[in-house]
């Protein structure tokens, strides 16, 4: 069958299997010479193709929760959405979710991912107390940051490459509403969005949209974000039932557009709008515009049309002076190019051994993929890695091993332990053998 | 607590319909014949959403014992949702005559059989709903799935005719037509992407169809006009465009 992922490019055609035992994914693995992990496939790029892939949406229980601690334990398969449906009401939230909820916890395990909340919370690995592995050889093995950490910390952000992850158990966190404290900061430039960034350090969610077709003066024009959990007493004098969530329906893109509808007039435009949308002011917000605000609109990646589209993400040290950063921006204003919602962060210090995090600022940017913007892509990498900089493996879909091996200093220890767990090179994707992970 | 007995439950449909109903507050009994599978289940639901669940063996073909289950369950259900069935082998079906009695006795006389005693319980209740799974296969028959759609238009018919006996009763009886799904019924078979829905999709058309007391829903939807559009073509024209 055809397969493809977020980012509608690459499509490729692939055996996919849809195993919902244990015992079947056994069996899949012994047959297949080759096969990769597949949850959600909301990576952008091809980081869980490959031409036998492995479905983890079957394998979808949940096998214990401990509502005296909110430790839970899933299979892979269980979506995020999922255990917000479940949880939320009951009070209790995701420690770590990206921009969607549409992801499983196999593939937040595999991506690390990482939320408005890294600066003071981590990544998802961060929060997990152990997880169950499928090895190339058919064993099972419960690794922890004390048990088999080696695994463990290759496997998170590992893209999937150390085995089949069966099982996780993580804390959720305690929440006392369903609302966000939100507080928006409108910021003139890039000099004044850091500024703001380390003044607001203290706030638990933090995020700025950029306006990345400003230039001169503007260049880096942005709303920041910050948000914390509402408690109950700040709330509840307009919420009856603080616990009970009623976000607005979503709305479906039901055809892909035609692929000239994203075009420099059209961005402009929509980038006016939601800088006019966005006013400095404090309010409180349902958790799910605040954290899902894309998940709004159903297959929104179809407006970008039938030839995909990706997204950069790129992070910079903090040891980077700020020209440095000016110095990509003001490329991809001038490129004309830059796209709409791109989004600015402050990160924390790094977690697993291929995790994308590292202590600094990220910058992500949505691009239709054209000969222009890939011939932008290879300008902007060789700026990233003079920085010290990396790309973000889930997005990911055309950067080459010398920018990977540049940008993840701990790839030579990611692949000793993969060679260790799986000697025979059966886990692998279309980006690993872009990036020449096992032949390092 | 009220319950709700899915039979079949080992459909892709049952446990996105078991979530929808456990989160509205219902116990939820599953019954199938893969009853290790049903027990995780079972515990899943009461771990996501506080409920009494648990699984139950049924198998819609052994009709002697279905009796039997209906009493051995703790509390009587107030409403059950049938998701059983079989695809077989219509191949198969045209050269023995018992693949076509198993495919009648999944699809319609098994399913007669555990409605009809659930159906006098809630008649004498007075109270509660039955939710029976067709298809929109049994609206018209194609070569490669006569045997299967007969038996979906035989069920259908029976729904319909339970429907007006049980009206009287207070007892809401629920067809629901499904179209293509994404299911295990139909792996490594090709359907066209745009007008094949999830089973979570079917699940929540399936609840919010019993919950505002409807007689007969599509899922999704279009398959109305999908349908009308089909049964519109007379037979010699059919018989001509060599369906599949």
């Amino acid at each position: 069958m055809k397969v493809t992922n977020w980012g509608n490019y690459p499509v490729i055609e692939a055996t996919m299997h849809s195993p919902s035992s244990v015992e079947e994914v056994q069996r899949i693995i012994a047959a297949s010479p080759e096969v990769i992990a597949r949850g959600m496939g909301r990576c952008y790029g091809d980081s869980s193709l490959n031409s036998t892939i492995l479905s983890t949406l079957r394998l979808n229980h949940i096998l214990a929760f401990d509502d005296r601690n909110g430790s839970i334990t899933c299979e892979s398969g269980v979506r995020f959405s999922e255990l917000l449906d479940a949880f939320v009401p009951r009070g209790w939230f995701l420690p770590v979710t990206p921009g969607t909820k549409h992801i499983t916890v196999g593939g937040a395990v595999a991506s690390d991912v990482h939320g408005k909340n890294h600066h003071v919370a981590g990544s998802f690995s961060h929060h997990l107390l152990s997880i169950v592995i499928l090895l190339g050889n058919g064993s099972i093995v419960k690794c922890s940051p004390q048990d088999y950490s080696d695994l463990f910390w290759a496997t998170c952000g590992g893209m999937g490459l150390t085995g089949i992850i069966l099982e996780a158990t993580f804390r959720m966190k305690p929440i006392e509403t369903v609302y966000i404290r939100q507080r928006v900061l409108k910021t003139k430039n890039i000099d004044e969005a850091f500024n703001a960034f380390e003044a607001n350090k203290h706030w638990t969610y933090s995020v700025a949209w950029i306006d990345c077709l400003a230039k001169g003066d503007s260049l880096g024009r942005s709303a920041l974000i910050l948000g914390e959990h509402a408690t109950k007493a700040e709330v509840e004098y307009r919420y009856r039932d603080p616990l009970k969530s009623d976000p607005p329906l979503s709305i479906p893109v039901p055809f892909f557009f035609p692929s000239g509808v994203l075009n420099r007039y059209t961005i402009k435009a929509f980038n006016e709008i939601w800088n006019a949308h966005y006013i400095s002011r404090d309010s409180f917000v349902d958790y799910e515009p605040f954290f899902y605000p894309l998940d709004f609109v159903a297959d929104w990646n179809r407006i970008y049309g039938k030839r995909g589209f990706t997204q950069y993400q790129f992070v910079l040290p903090k040891s980077v002076p700020l020209d440095g950063f000016k110095k990509i921006l003001r490329t991809i204003a001038e490129s004309g190019d830059g796209s709409f919602l791109a989004v600015l962060k402050l990160f924390g210090k790094q977690e697993g051994m291929l995790s994308f995090p590292q202590e600094g600022y990220t910058l992500a940017l949505d691009f239709s993929i054209t000969p222009e913007s890939m011939r932008l892509f290879e300008r902007l990498d060789a700026m990233v890695i003079e920085f010290g900089g990396r790309l973000y493996l889930s997005k990911d879909v055309r950067m080459n091993k010398e920018a990977f091996q540049k940008g993840y200093s701990n790839a030579a220890a990611f692949t000793s332990v993969k060679k260790k767990v799986d000697p025979s090179n059966k886990f692998q994707s279309l980006q690993s053998k872009r990036i020449g992970i096992s032949s390092i | 607590m009220n319950y709700v007995l899915l039979i079949g439950a080992g459909s892709d449909i049952a446990r996105p319909l078991a979530f929808l109903y456990a989160k509205a507050g219902y116990g939820i009994y599953l019954a199938s014949r893969n009853y290790d599978r049903l027990v995780r289940d079972a515990s899943d639901i009461t771990i996501r959403y506080g409920v009494d669940a648990k699984a139950f063996v049924f198998d819609v073909t052994e009709t002697s014992k279905h009796k039997q289950f209906y009493e051995s369950l703790p509390n009587r259900p107030h409403g059950v949702v049938c998701l059983a069935g079989i695809l077989g082998d219509q191949k198969k079906a045209e050269r023995e005559f018992s693949e076509v009695e198993n495919v009648i006795a999944a699809n319609y006389s098994g399913l007669v059989s555990i409605i009809h005693i659930i159906a006098a319980d809630l008649e004498q209740r007075q109270e509660g709903f039955i939710v029976g799974v067709s298809s929109v296969a049994g609206e018209k028959g194609r070569k490669s799935n006569y045997i299967y759609a007969s038996a979906k238009a035989g069920f259908t018919t029976f729904l319909s005719g339970l429907r007006n006996r049980l009206f009287t009763s207070h007892v809401q009886v629920l067809t629901v037509h499904p179209g293509f799904i994404r299911t295990k019924m139909i792996d490594g078979r090709e359907t066209p992407g745009i007008i094949t829905s999830s089973p979570e999709e079917v699940a929540r058309d399936i609840f919010t169809g019993q919950q505002s007391g409807k007689d007969f829903i599509y899922s999704k939807w279009f398959w109305r006009f999908i349908m009308l559009a089909f049964k519109m073509i007379p037979e010699p024209v059919i018989k001509k465009m060599d369906m599949k």
